[in-house]
């Protein structure tokens, strides 16, 4: 298995996000991760959804979201050429005693701290799933109490959009004759 | 109310849905009225659009399969919310996966009353995303006609099917003003009907290369309106072809070229055409399993040209060696062109050995049967003298099981559209409405329905709506008294233990009687002998509807047969009869 993200701009409209979550049970494919929002376009809203599937499978996935009327378009985004981002807030545990040692870890990877009680601080922190993932291990001996995080958003490198030439209308046809 | 275009005047929502149905072409609404789309049955009751008020909403759904298989128009279907709405579920998902365009109209519950569990409320968007094209919720007066006009283009272009409409009651009830849309905003549908140069190019080297090809024929020809075209590729370069259970009638079954419908019950010739070829020329089919058997032994040495108009198709099943995403009448006029230019240029496929090769199979095992040896009737000789008798323009519907094997193999097709059936979802119950859809659509043909008495008995409640409508069709119950498919496998694979197949209905119920209380002539055949005189008296009634009880031999079975799972290497043409091929000439 390897993991790919996939950026799909959709049209706004109610049902949108039950008509892909559905096709992906379907098909019995794996989201591992989906974040939906709006766009510069208001018309329009991307998600961006990381799947867990070999590039056969892959291909299948793409095609079958490509005929949902509602989806406009899909970009995979590799990697390198792709700024990635996730956002986690965790509740970790920090007295007199260890709450300097917390925040030299929040200061060691550029997090910060939003919150503050006597026993526990909780703490922001964004970037990709590497570093969140570095963060955690450092968190864990000071006991993690709870944490929450978002789905991957990502966006090409470079100048160029994908949004770009995406609504254009087309004309009424006259139905067609019988047989 | 047929003008287009707003005039600014004041009309309720439900007035609005019915002249945005009337500028979309519908001629034709299968339906029942029920609370939620009661208001859009007062505009309907001044229409142009006739409607058909059916028994049943599946009767209503599968009507209008009938009607758009048999026209190429977009079958029209209207129902309530709720039971209604969930009554077509059947029908929508059959029409999904034989991309029949057709477009259902459902009510819905008031806009403020959804999602309260409100009386008759069903989430039918819900509920259908996953088998239709596309659906609707509107709750939005303003939005019928746009909508209505996007379900309707939706439906008939790029691969055809299902889109449902479901309008709240507040929606129909509320007052707006109607406007025909001149323009639709559909950002993510763009269907692409031309096929690429490159790939036509590199389909035409394929062909010329190989010695062993085969036009492996689906649906898509027909929903393409493709045949004329395919009848030309297929006579210029000699090339073997095979129907599927959704193309018959597409390549005329009398053109020596054909080598019959492939699969599970498949010819030997068309499955062995496909399984030994070095080249699967595959036009608007999709590699189900039922024709492929076991895929990984499917046609080991072929390579693949796959047409389709949907991409996804393309490599979904098999590995296409060359893609080709496009209308298959594109397609394969391209191809016809683009091979004729070869051609001129003295560049011609060899495919004699190969030809010759088939031809022997064909001859060696050709479709058959055995009479019982106990005087009774056979279901095949029943269903060859119907096809007989009632000629080529005549319009056959099926329903699912051993009746519609043997009429997909014994009618002997020479158009398309004459053959409707369930191919995908194996609905039991299709055949009696679509034959009335069909026989809407084209009322000077003769439709008859071919029944099995497991099937005749899901939805023969449409008879008392072509009794009264005026919809003569005929139906040909073949009647084994039991669920024969199920039967039969129940005596190769489970033993001769019979569980719940046996319908005794050569008991009850008393078929003839039953197509009396509906108003329908009914007719009952025990022997050989009366086959044609009842077949004919049949097709003398013309202005009721015909019911014949064919009272069938229960041990027939479909052969040839390639056992689910198996590889088509393994195909039977009779009980423990495999066939020899004799390969050195290739």
């Amino acid at each position: 298995m390897s993991r790919h993200t996939l950026s799909v701009l959709v049209e706004n409209k109610p049902g949108v996000l039950a008509r892909i979550a559905g096709l992906f049970s379907r098909r019995g494919f794996n989201i591992h991760s989906l974040a939906v929002g709006p766009t510069e376009h208001p018309e329009i809203s991307r998600m961006t959804i990381v799947v867990n599937v070999e590039d056969s499978p892959l291909e299948q996935v793409t095609k079958q979201l490509n005929k949902l009327v509602e989806v406009i378009k899909i970009v995979e985004l590799d990697g390198p050429a792709s700024i990635t981002r996730e956002l986690l807030l965790v509740k970790v545990k920090a007295d007199a005693a260890t709450r300097g040692q917390v925040l030299d870890a929040v200061q060691l990877f550029r997090a910060k701290v939003v919150d503050v009680a006597p026993d526990a601080v909780t703490i922001e922190i964004t970037g990709n799933a590497d570093k969140l993932a570095d963060f955690l291990k450092v968190l864990e001996p000071f006991g993690v109490r709870e944490l929450v995080q978002s789905g991957m958003v990502a966006v090409g490198r470079g100048s160029r959009s994908i949004s770009e030439r995406t609504l254009r209308p087309v004309a009424v046809p006259a139905p067609p004759s019988a047989i | 109310m047929s003008e287009q275009g707003s005039d600014g005047t004041q009309v309720t929502g439900a007035q609005s849905l019915v002249r945005a149905l009337e500028c979309a072409g519908a001629e034709n609404i299968f339906g029942i009225p029920g609370g939620a789309i009661l208001p859009a049955y007062d505009p309907l009751f001044d229409s142009s659009i006739r409607h058909i008020l059916v028994r049943h909403e599946q009767g209503a759904g599968h009507a209008a399969q009938g009607y758009a298989a048999a026209t190429g128009r977009v079958g029209v279907c209207m129902a309530t919310s709720g039971p209604g709405a969930t009554n077509l579920v059947t029908p929508l998902a059959d029409a999904h996966m034989d991309s029949v365009p057709m477009v259902a109209v459902t009510g819905q519950v008031g806009a403020s009353m959804i999602g309260t569990d409100a009386f008759q409320e069903a989430d039918i968007r819900g509920i259908t995303m996953p088998i239709t094209k596309h659906n609707f919720l509107v709750t939005d007066p303003a939005e019928i006609p746009r909508t209505v006009a996007e379900a309707f283009y939706l439906a008939r272009t790029g691969r055809p099917g299902p889109v449902l409409v479901d309008v709240a009651k507040s929606a129909l009830q509320a007052m707006t003003t109607f406007a025909w849309p001149t323009e639709l905003n559909l950002p993510g549908y763009r269907p692409v009907t031309r096929p690429h140069s490159k790939q036509i190019r590199e389909a035409t080297r394929l062909v010329l290369e190989a010695r062993r090809p085969v036009l492996y024929v689906g649906g898509g020809v027909i929903r393409a309106r493709a045949a004329q075209e395919l009848r030309r590729l297929a006579e210029a370069t000699g090339i073997p072809v095979v129907t599927t259970l959704m193309a018959r009638g597409a390549f005329p079954d009398s053109h020596p070229q054909h080598l019959g419908m492939p699969g599970m019950h498949g010819t030997v010739a068309a499955v062995a055409g496909l399984q030994k070829s070095d080249l699967i020329i595959s036009l608007g089919a999709r590699f189900d399993d039922r024709v492929t058997g076991n895929l990984d032994s499917f046609a080991p040495n072929a390579q693949v040209i796959h047409a389709d108009i949907d991409p996804a198709e393309i490599g979904k099943n098999r590995h296409a060696d060359v893609p080709i995403v496009g209308d298959c009448r594109e397609v394969i006029s391209d191809l016809v062109t683009a091979l004729q230019a070869e051609a001129d240029q003295g560049r011609q496929g060899d495919y004699e050995a190969w030809v010759g090769f088939l031809a022997g199979i064909k001859k060696s095992y050709p479709l058959a049967y055995d009479a019982p040896t106990d005087g009774s009737l056979a279901p095949q000789h029943v269903i060859e003298r119907l096809g007989a008798i009632s000629g080529p323009e005549t319009v056959f519907t099926s329903g699912v099981g051993q009746h519609q094997m043997w009429a997909a193999h014994f009618i002997g097709y020479e158009h398309p559209n004459t053959w409707i059936n369930s191919g995908g979802l194996g609905t039991m119950g299709f055949s009696v409405p679509a034959a009335m859809g069909a026989k809407v659509g084209r009322p000077d043909a003769t439709v008859w329905s071919i029944d099995g008495d497991g099937c005749f008995q899901m939805t023969n409640q449409e008879l008392a709506t072509c009794a009264i409508e005026g919809i003569p069709i005929k139906v040909a119950v073949i009647n084994n008294e039991s669920l024969g498919m199920v039967r039969q496998w129940q005596t190769l694979f489970y033993n001769e233990r019979y569980s719940s197949t046996d319908l005794h209905s050569k008991r009850i119920p008393d078929f003839v009687k039953l197509a009396e209380a509906y108003g329908c002539v009914g007719l009952a055949c025990d022997s050989p002998d009366d086959v044609d005189g009842i077949i004919e008296k049949a097709m003398e009634i013309d202005d009721l509807p015909v019911v014949v009880d064919f009272r069938v031999h229960r041990d027939a079975m479909v052969w040839p047969m390639v056992a689910a799972g198996t590889s088509n290497d393994d195909i039977k043409y009779a009980r423990d009869l495999a066939p020899e091929f004799e390969e050195d000439d290739l």
